[in-house]
């Protein structure tokens, strides 16, 4: 079942045209893969599905986003943001302990219940698979963490407002190979309660938790499908080219 | 941007070609054993299933050493499995080569109680069904790998016109049947020679194409 339908998607930045003409459909409940050189429009588009680009000054976007069948233009953008929540590249925990970090978004949203926020924080950094190395830790600033688990410490922060999709540009680019594999097992996990929609550099990676995978090239899609086709037989001539590495 | 990873493909591709031309050459000395009963040349081609188990170990170190190193995807993965696989193929072909040369060697001092024309016609075909094989996964010649899968309908009809001589031969001479037994066997492995390098042309279809017909027909 599509989760997010992508019509026709055309973005600028001022004269400059970042995105032509997407079209893609997200199915729910699995992981799709934007992959592409740096500059493709790959983390355009992925921000564009919680409207982060809307800060940007100068940036028009034409074509429409389906959220659920609800045109994401229409809605309330801190309404979005809660359903579409986002991991960055680089860990960026705020400068306050692990349990505040994680209780900020349901405390912002309304949420005072101490209980309740306990049994937030626990579930989240449960479902973000950190639990166990934190339980003991909740007070503790949460930039006195290994990159790694700051990285999941961000996870669970997004996870604690219960979105229904989660964006993740390049989650473990910054992360090593120990940290990257628990943050690739654990977003693996998290499809059967969460659409994922990962940009990445690394086509293993994309190849080893993906269910679907996006090209994209000069602001266009070449091709999309199964992460298992695109990576053995593709379609396109490019993208043959750029997932061997024959590209430029 | 890739120079190493082109530079080890073309080094499997080299190597392959190397391996390719020790079991044409095996073959060809097997054929000559046979038809001329030259004990020297069935010796040589049984010594010379060493360097084709050789070529394949070194083959397939290779091959592992591209996927760890390179991490192959789309065309190029294809191109490295279905090396492994080939080489599996080329090696058996080796051994029924160096088997077929044993007999042979039996042989060199009897008479045949048969003309070889049959057999020698399978021992040529497959021959040129490995030699094809291996060309066309060189060269990525789709139609040539599609004519060795073809050919092995010839080589089975020779495998059965071989059988029904010897059969004739035995019923009109009982004595003839222990060499027509050790002919049969000599058929029999040309005839597997040629199973080899249809799976090898096979192979090679894949690597092109992305689809094995083995796959498609399950």
């Amino acid at each position: 079942m599509a989760k997010i339908k992508i019509t026709d998607l055309d973005l600028h930045y001022g004269d400059f045209q970042a995105l032509d003409a997407v079209n893609l459909v997200i199915p729910e409940h699995e992981i799709t893969a934007f992959i592409g050189p740096s500059g493709c429009g790959k983390s355009t588009m992925l921000k564009s599905l919680n409207r982060m680009n809307d800060l940007i000054e100068g940036c028009k976007v034409e074509g429409e986003i389906l959220l659920d069948d609800k045109n994401i233009q229409e809605l309330d953008v801190n309404a979005l943001r809660k359903r579409v929540g986002m991991v960055f590249q680089k860990p960026n925990p705020f400068p306050m302990s692990v349990y505040d970090n994680i209780a900020y978004g349901p405390r912002t949203h309304g949420v005072r219940n101490k209980a309740k926020l306990d049994d937030i924080v626990e579930k989240s950094l449960h479902d973000a698979a950190i639990w166990d190395e934190l339980k003991d830790r909740l007070k503790k600033s949460a930039l006195g963490l290994s990159g790694g688990q700051q990285q999941r410490v961000c996870i669970a922060r997004a996870l604690a407002i219960q979105p229904e999709v989660l964006l993740m540009d390049e989650p473990t680019s910054a992360l090593d190979p120990i940290s990257t594999a628990k943050i690739e097992e654990l977003v693996s996990t998290l499809k059967d309660e969460y659409t994922i929609v990962i940009v990445t550099h690394n086509m293993q990676q994309a190849v080893r938790i993906s269910d679907r995978t996006a090209f994209f090239l000069h602001g266009q899609i070449v091709e999309h499908g199964t992460t298992e086709q695109l990576f053995s037989i593709p379609k396109d001539k490019r993208t043959e080219d750029y997932i061997t590495g024959r590209f430029g | 941007m890739r120079k190493d990873f082109d530079a080890q493909l073309e080094q499997l591709n080299n190597e392959l070609i190397v391996m390719g031309s020790l079991i044409e050459r095996s073959i060809e000395m097997t054929i000559k054993a046979l038809t001329e009963q030259d004990k020297e040349q069935a010796q040589c081609a049984i010594d010379f299933d060493e360097a084709i188990d050789q070529k394949e170990k070194d083959i397939e170190s290779l091959c592992l050493k591209l996927i760890l190193q390179q991490q192959p995807v789309a065309k190029d993965l294809r191109t490295v499995s279905a090396a492994l696989k080939m080489i599996t193929d080329m090696e058996r072909i080796g051994d029924q080569a160096a088997d077929i040369s044993e007999i042979a060697l039996l042989l060199a001092d009897t008479s045949y109680i048969k003309k070889l024309e049959h057999i020698t016609l399978m021992a040529e075909q497959t021959a040129k069904m490995v030699t094809d094989s291996v060309d066309a996964y060189v060269q990525r010649d789709l139609a040539k790998a599609r004519i060795v899968i073809d050919a092995d309908d010839i080589v089975d009809n020779y495998f059965d016109n071989v059988k029904d001589d010897l059969i004739a031969l035995i019923s009109e001479n009982v004595k003839n049947g222990s060499q027509a037994m050790d002919l049969l066997m000599i058929a029999k492995y040309f005839e597997r020679i040629g199973d080899h390098a249809v799976n090898i042309a096979e192979w090679v279809e894949f690597s092109i194409t992305g689809t094995h017909r083995r796959s498609i027909q399950s």
